[in-house]
């Protein structure tokens, strides 16, 4: 295990959760690809800490990206709630008028 | 690292990916959920195998949980038995995975060109002590910002997916002196 080993599989998995959130038509598969993308980050920011970091306290870094993925995942529900609420389905082909 | 902690990481490194891709390879949406649920679990067991105890607990622990809600909202959304519906809904599916394939090569490039640094991983006595020494102590910024946007987090997750606001009971200049709701009555009405 090196460091760039722990980098490729975290690369792997930010591009297999590329492909998710470009391709996906649901929401909510579209919020399972951003968050194997965020997982990848996870792994790589814990990767970069152990072999690199001078100091301990580097590990905050990953401890702020979990929060952020827990921000994405509760915003990401409401607004899934709100536009199944608005339009009965939870397709992004249906929420166009989001780009305006 | 010995040989055995080489042989683990690969062994969870294949499953994290290759659960990853299961996700939008499988035919329901449950066994989606579920194959994301083991990656995590596995991208968790890599943070063990880092020696970020405390963050590879909390990764698996919280991952697991919100699979768990993720798989309640799919029932609710979806109005099907997910785990018996299959089902593919995709658009732009080879361009999605050129595009998918070309950042995996850009940033694999990156990371293997790259001159890193030559160290001998960090040694620290207790980890997750060192971690929360340094969330109150220097790094206290950190969590001061983190705990507003987690509360911030919550009042935008309420007021987006309320079916009724005030504004819907109490009229857009909120001057209504009777709530107007479908259903009459309530506490002190």
């Amino acid at each position: 295990m090196t460091l760039e080993t722990v980098l490729l599989v975290a690369a792997a998995l930010f591009s297999v959760g590329l492909y998710g959130a470009i391709s996906q038509q649901v929401v909510v598969m579209v919020m399972m690809g951003l968050e194997l993308m965020v997982n990848g980050v996870i792994l790589a920011a814990g990767a970069f800490w152990w072999f690199l970091s001078p100091e301990p306290t580097g590990q905050v870094l990953l401890l702020v990206i979990i929060a952020a993925m827990t921000v994405e995942m509760a915003m990401g529900f409401a607004v899934a709630t709100l536009g199944h609420r608005a339009r009965g389905s939870d397709m992004t082909d249906t929420a166009t008028e989001l780009k305006e | 690292m010995t040989v055995i902690g080489d042989i683990l990481f690969w062994l969870v490194g294949a499953v994290a990916v290759l659960s990853g891709a299961a996700v939008f390879w499988v035919n329901s949406m449950a066994r989606a959920t579920y194959a994301l649920a083991i990656s995590f679990v596995a991208v968790g067991l890599q943070l063990l195998l880092l020696d970020q105890a405390y963050l590879g607990i909390i990764t698996i622990l919280m991952m697991v949980m919100e699979m768990a809600v993720m798989a309640v909202y799919m029932i609710m959304y979806m109005g099907m038995n997910p785990a018996l519906m299959p089902m593919s809904m995709v658009h732009d599916k080879r361009l999605s995975r050129a595009i998918a394939i070309a950042t995996f090569g850009l940033l694999a490039a990156g990371i293997v060109l790259t001159p890193w640094p030559s160290g001998s991983p960090l040694q620290v006595d207790d980890v997750t002590l060192a971690l929360g020494e340094a969330l109150m102590g220097s790094k206290m910024l950190a969590m001061i910002v983190l705990s507003p946007v987690m509360v911030a987090t919550i009042v935008a997750g309420v007021s987006l997916s309320l079916p009724r606001g005030r504004y819907d009971r109490y009229g857009d200049d909120l001057q209504r002196r009777r709530a107007d709701d479908p259903q009459p009555g309530g506490v002190g009405r």
